[in-house]
């Protein structure tokens, strides 16, 4: 599975977890009620830790917690969910966080420029054929109104 | 007014460039129905009974004289030789082809026009005081204000997927013109106690089918920290806006089911993680202003004064317009001019190619090139000289521009109804067609006085029927067009919402009831009494007996 990493079309090397998988080695991610049940148990995983978020969870709840995790994933259940672009401002803009901040779910390629301001460096799109179109799309515009994050 | 930099004129035409790849990826199938429906609406294109209709943003309603004839050009080359002006002060055109909706972008973009953001759950055009900058009661000209809201909220990344779409008005006056009360944020020009002029700060209010009047979240605050304030009150909207229902899901349920207090204390907590390094400079509000400095005005128009006592008295028909169509001019010596676009037999608000040609011939020659759009479907020429008034008044007279009736009954509001929109249950133009009919005597308009009637062909409430001192709602009963009446509705600084009257009443019957309403308002007002004033006096009953005495 391939997916946009810094401006560049990568192999994916993460394991997304079900709440009821068994924990695997290598570098996983995970639900955040799953970090809240298993921290203990997680703090010692041997690979990465990636944590995915979803829109009606509220971002301070791992704001301690994230020196922990190499990799955010913000989910879109629906592109018109505009809830990640604001999970995504706060982790970055006002938590300071420096990693990995990737785009799951149903988002278009239409809005890769727009979560690509907003914090997000990483794009895990639904359909693969998309990459390149996504990858362009990252440069839409070359000048905004607002500050970036 | 505001002319784009390098800066502007790149971000419209990047615009422009990615529409045109939307478009191609709908009509070759790339982009589904369903995801373009999202990008198009963000760039005001509706699919609409007919044909698309294509909003074009007019920032708080100012246009230049070379915008105008661009319009101009765009209705007699993209559409059927006319446009409509809407209650948020922007353009509408109902028979633009989709696949030329690109190229039209192109062309208004050679004008520093464009249409992001007119429609969609997004940060809307920000409206504001059709008279800013040139009435009597200013604290302090909004549209900088206005400006730098609209480069804050133009494609603003986090905002542009909302819950609902989202409306600002700036007022800088003491009366409001701009229906700040009823926005998801209202901001007005205010001073403090120390003599500072800063914002207070109003949210949730709303028309639509649960109008609401919003309420002060913040009295003071200072210019520095607008936009953050703004951008926390987005971003908490954002977060807890309601989503699992359409009809719940503007900022004033959101307000409403939190409470007031509780959503302040969550917009109060993120702006205060946001407010330092989000600060206007003052050399950036200064900068801003500098494109909004009052124009050369004349200094001897004052001596035109006496011409124009004649010419007011030996013209009846002159001094008519004069004294509905125009307003005092902070500046002595000039006039606010009117273009009334409700001609009798015209659908409110609409304007052909030839007329907006003309409007920018007459902006050049008789107001520094500039015209606004008021939010209750006119034009207006801000800076007249009075010694230009009568030949003015000449020109507008052969354009049907004229027409004496700014503030009376048939200067009504009124939406595209069934003939245009897909979203309406009923006609409207069809009804304000007919009040004018009904109306024809002017010296009967002029006897009611200050009256404004709004009339929307459905709930959604595009029109503003529920601030109208008459409301007139379309519904649907079965197929048949039924309409709803409230009363004593105002988007004034005193905005009330309208009392339901009573039962829906049936389209042939409409202009009848409006008829006998104001029948028993010449008939039963103590003396000066207004029509709301009345309204408020004696609440529904004197009304609702007549108007239903025969049911």
């Amino acid at each position: 599975m391939q997916i946009i990493k810094n401006q560049q079309i990568i192999d994916d090397t993460w394991l997304s977890l079900a709440d009821d998988d068994a924990i695997k080695t290598g570098d996983i991610c995970i639900s955040l009620s799953r970090w809240q049940q298993d921290k203990a148990q997680l703090i010692n995983h041997q690979g990465l830790l990636g944590v995915q978020i979803e829109p009606t969870e509220v971002i301070s709840d791992i704001a301690a917690d994230l020196g922990q995790f190499a990799m955010v994933a913000i989910n879109f259940p629906v592109f018109s969910d505009g809830r990640g672009f604001s999970h995504a401002q706060m982790l970055s803009g006002q938590y300071g966080y420096t990693g990995e901040i990737r785009a799951v779910g149903q988002f278009m390629v239409e809005q890769v420029f727009y979560l690509s301001r907003v914090g997000f460096n990483s794009f895990c799109l639904a359909n693969p054929a998309e990459l390149p179109g996504a990858l362009a799309s990252l440069n839409d515009f070359s000048v905004s109104y607002q500050l970036a994050v | 007014m505001y002319q784009y930099n390098e800066h502007d004129q790149t971000l419209i035409e990047e615009r422009v460039a990615q529409f045109r790849r939307q478009t191609d990826g709908y009509l070759n199938g790339s982009i589904s129905e369903d995801q373009f429906r999202a990008l198009r609406l963000m760039n005001g294109l509706y699919i609409q009974t007919h044909a698309p209709m294509l909003r074009i943003a007019v920032p708080y309603g100012l246009l230049s004289s070379r915008q105008l004839r661009k319009l101009a050009y765009i209705a007699r080359v993209y559409d059927k030789n006319y446009c409509h002006v809407t209650t948020r002060q922007n353009i509408q055109f109902n028979w633009p082809k989709l696949e030329q909706v690109p190229d039209i972008l192109a062309e208004l973009a050679q004008v520093q026009m464009h249409a992001i953001q007119t429609s969609g759950n997004c940060i809307r055009n920000t409206t504001s005081d059709h008279l800013a900058g040139v009435c009597t009661d200013e604290i302090e000209d909004p549209r900088p204000y206005c400006e730098i809201i609209r480069q804050w909220s133009t494609l603003h990344p986090e905002f542009a997927y909302l819950p609902r779409k989202f409306k600002i008005a700036v007022s800088g006056s003491l009366q409001d013109r701009a229906a700040t009360q009823l926005h998801d944020i209202g901001v007005h020009l205010v001073k403090n106690a120390a003599g500072e002029t800063g914002f207070e700060i109003l949210v949730g209010g709303g028309l639509g089918r649960t109008p609401v009047i919003g309420q002060v979240i913040r009295p003071f605050l200072e210019k520095k920290h607008l936009i953050s304030y703004l951008e926390a009150i987005v971003r908490i909207y954002n977060l807890f806006g309601r989503r699992d229902n359409k009809y719940k899901a503007r900022i004033k349920i959101l307000v409403k089911e939190t409470s007031l207090a509780k959503f302040s204390t969550l917009v109060e907590a993120q702006w205060q993680r946001i407010k330092d390094g989000m600060e206007l400079s003052d050399d950036h509000i200064a900068n801003i202003k500098g494109h909004f400095k009052a124009p050369a005005y004349d200094d001897t128009a004052q001596a035109g004064s006496a011409q124009l006592q004649t010419q007011l008295a030996s013209d009846a028909s002159f001094a008519t317009w004069f004294k509905y169509n125009s307003l005092e001019h902070k500046i002595a010596g000039y006039r606010i001019v009117f273009l009334s676009l409700k001609a009798p037999g015209i659908a409110p608000g609409d304007l052909t190619d030839n007329q907006l040609d003309a409007v920018a011939d007459l902006a050049d020659q008789y107001s520094f090139g500039e015209v606004r759009n008021s939010h209750r479907q006119n034009m207006v020429l801000a800076d007249v000289k009075q010694a230009d008034l009568y030949a003015l008044w000449q020109k507008l007279v052969q354009l049907n521009l004229a027409t004496p009736n700014i503030g009376t009954v048939t200067d009504l509001i009124c939406c595209p109804g069934l003939d245009f929109c897909s979203l309406a249950n009923a006609g409207s133009i069809g009804i304000a067609k007919e009040i004018n009919d009904a109306i024809d005597n002017l010296d009967y308009l002029y006897d009611i006085g200050e009256l404004k009637i709004n009339i929307s062909g459905c709930m959604n409430g595009c029109a503003h029927q529920s601030v109208g001192h008459i409301g007139v709602l379309g519904v649907d009963k079965n197929g048949i067009e039924w309409y709803q009446l409230t009363l004593g509705g105002s988007s004034d600084n005193q905005a009330a919402l309208g009392e339901r009257l009573g039962p829906a009443i049936a389209k042939n019957d409409i202009t009848q009831a409006i008829t006998t309403i104001l029948d028993v308002y010449i008939k039963q007002r103590q003396e000066d009494e207004s029509f709301l004033s009345m309204v408020n006096r004696v609440g529904m009953g004197p009304f609702k007996e007549k108007v239903y005495a025969n049911n």
